[in-house]
């Protein structure tokens, strides 16, 4: 065990060492991706470094967990929480690169920067979860979204694409002011940046100020945006559709995962003392996005927009682990987020076998008899559908995710009776359209007019096994992500 | 003096919220988006006169961020005008959801 003191520069350094291995990689990469002709041989080469720089970081995250290093007061956090954060955001970082390399080929996308770009974002991403300092969180968001904004429109030949992108820039850039401004006033209100100063004095003074109650919403605002919560969600079913469908995966898991972890510790070291002013604000929020998220979902064809409201809506659910706060939430979010993450890979994964060169067939209806024609993939769809249901044994570990979800909602400390009511409703209503993609999967006749199975790339294939693998090994043995997220809480330093 | 900063930052900050909301093209949305980073950047200076220079180096990082967003920002307008020779965005509503 060793403490870091971050007022000596080295040991600021040593702090961030994966976060500053991953940017550094990724530039190393990046020149190498720029320095030759773009061809498909060199898009997968540099994937396939990428993927393993992705492994050297998740090594390096490894052994910091393991050394059980903490950190005193600065403007970034060692704790298990930032770790098991970090090493699911590699985890989507890796599938993603997976899924674009042979996305990319199918597609004719020979830009090799695009591995690079996701290294980008990823590295923002674990700034973010890192970050104690409202300005670091600041920076983390803008390292994530401006390299997510080019991965949005990276098929430059698609006219959806570049649309969506636009979209999500200009939306992104929006928000992006809103929390910035947050900032600004929670800093006019107490003086400082840093969470835990903000913690004591707001502690100290109470929520009086109407500065930094209207900072607070403005934060609440800007982190809606970005996590994609109802009435903030309009952006995300175009762009989810226009997107390549790795990075909708990556969007919709990665994205939402880092924006949520700093979320949760800005909300839990900054205002815990502050809860009763918060608590309404958020608890209709969560509401809300439950309920529009599923029952707009209902009424979707694309496959694409159908899962980008699905991930709305367990914004939503997410949204009552942040609501339930202390350990219990951080761990039912972790949780959750392992979860998902497996889940919405795996769905997106198949996605991208069945949609064809060119995104041809994305309506849910073009999955018709699919039983017949590739059994493996319809059953594996049906695991990822049931996953993000939280079907017992067959949806296994989504499953243990809502259930996790429920106890925290209902072990907190203020117990919040009515939205897990409000939980388990909405997910019955979820089952109206993940349930309808099984059945017409199982059911229905094959109706495509060119039903020959379509050639599916082996590491495509190899994300698909491993995420049904995954999900229904840990619906039985779910012990050790339960022991793991238990143990990866946040630990504020003391006041 | 703080609190007539602040007000005329927020002025300008609303002013380019109703910006973003009513204007159809993708260019002057985005220099809305610029003109709110920047009355952000008037709370911050103007903040600093209390509570040290903290708050002039925000202004250096904001200004530092929005930089490269415009880079790319601009970067994806062209790539839109390529597709369909306009940057309006009567055709692409934003808002439909």
């Amino acid at each position: 065990m060793r403490t870091f003191d971050l007022s000596i520069p080295l040991d600021l350094t040593a702090a961030l060492a994966p976060d500053i291995s991953l940017m550094l990689g990724a530039m190393v990469l990046l020149l190498w991706a720029a320095w030759g002709r773009e061809s498909i041989a060199r898009q997968r080469a540099v994937g396939a470094a990428s993927m393993l720089l992705c492994a050297l970081v998740a090594g390096m995250v490894l052994f910091f967990m393991w050394t059980d290093s903490t950190v005193g007061p600065g403007p970034v956090a060692m704790d298990g929480f930032r770790w098991t954060a970090d090493l699911i955001l590699l985890l989507a970082t890796f599938a993603t690169i997976a899924l674009s390399m042979d996305y990319n080929e199918r597609e004719r996308i020979t830009s090799a920067e695009s591995h690079v770009l996701l290294l980008l974002a990823t590295s923002g991403m674990m700034v973010l979860v890192s970050a104690r300092d409202l300005i670091i969180v600041f920076l983390g968001i803008e390292i994530m979204s401006v390299a997510v904004y080019v991965l949005a429109g990276m098929n430059r030949r698609s006219d959806r694409a570049a649309e969506g992108s636009l979209k999500y820039f200009l939306l992104g850039a929006f928000s992006t002011c809103f929390l910035l401004y947050g900032i600004a006033l929670v800093y006019g209100a107490t003086g400082t940046t840093n969470l835990t100063e903000i913690g004591g004095r707001v502690a100290a003074a109470g929520a009086t100020n109407p500065l930094l109650l209207i900072g607070m919403a403005l934060l609440v605002v800007g982190f809606g945006f970005k996590v994609a919560a109802v009435p903030f969600h309009m952006w995300a079913p175009d762009v989810y559709e226009g997107a390549p469908t790795p990075i909708t995966a990556y969007m919709a898991a990665a994205v939402k995962a880092a924006a949520f972890a700093s979320f949760l510790r800005v909300w839990m070291e900054a205002f815990p003392d502050v809860f009763v002013q918060w608590h309404y604000a958020l608890w209709w929020l969560a509401a809300v996005t439950m309920v529009a998220g599923n029952l707009i979902a209902l009424a979707q064809k694309n496959i694409k927009r159908m899962l980008a409201y699905s991930s709305i809506a367990h914004a939503g659910y997410i949204l009552v682990a942040v609501l339930a706060r202390g350990n219990l939430g951080s761990s039912a979010f972790l949780f959750y987020a392992f979860a998902y993450t497996l889940a919405t890979f795996g769905a997106f994964a198949v996605v991208v076998v069945l949609s064809g060169r060119g995104d041809r067939y994305l309506r849910i209806d073009d999955y018709a008899g699919l039983w017949t024609v590739r059994p493996w993939l319809a059953g594996s769809m049906a695991v990822f559908m049931l996953a993000l249901l939280g079907f017992p044994i067959f949806g296994g570990i989504g499953f243990f995710a809502k259930w996790y979800m429920l106890q925290a909602a209902l072990d907190s400390i203020t117990p919040l009776a009515r939205l897990s009511v409000i939980l388990v409703l909405t997910s019955v209503v979820s089952a109206g359209y993940y349930l309808y993609v099984v059945m017409v999967m199982f059911m229905r006749p094959v109706s495509r007019p060119d039903s020959d199975p379509q050639p599916v790339g082996r590491l495509t294939r190899w994300v698909i096994a491993a995420a049904a693998v995954l999900i229904l090994a840990f619906g039985i043995f779910p012990d050790p992500v339960v022991r793991l997220t238990r143990s990866s809480v946040i630990v504020p330093i003391d006041r | 003096m703080l609190a007539e900063a602040l007000a005329l930052s927020a002025a300008l900050f609303t002013i380019g919220v109703v910006g973003v909301l009513i204007r159809r093209n993708a260019i002057i949305i985005f220099m809305c988006v610029e003109l709110m980073l920047n009355a952000v950047n008037l709370s911050f200076v103007a903040l600093s006169r209390y509570y040290g220079a903290d708050g002039q180096v925000f202004v250096f990082f904001v200004m530092t961020v929005a930089a490269a967003e415009a880079a790319v920002g601009l970067a994806i307008i062209i790539s839109i005008f390529r597709h369909r020779q306009s940057v309006n965005l009567q055709n692409i509503n934003l808002l439909r959801g």
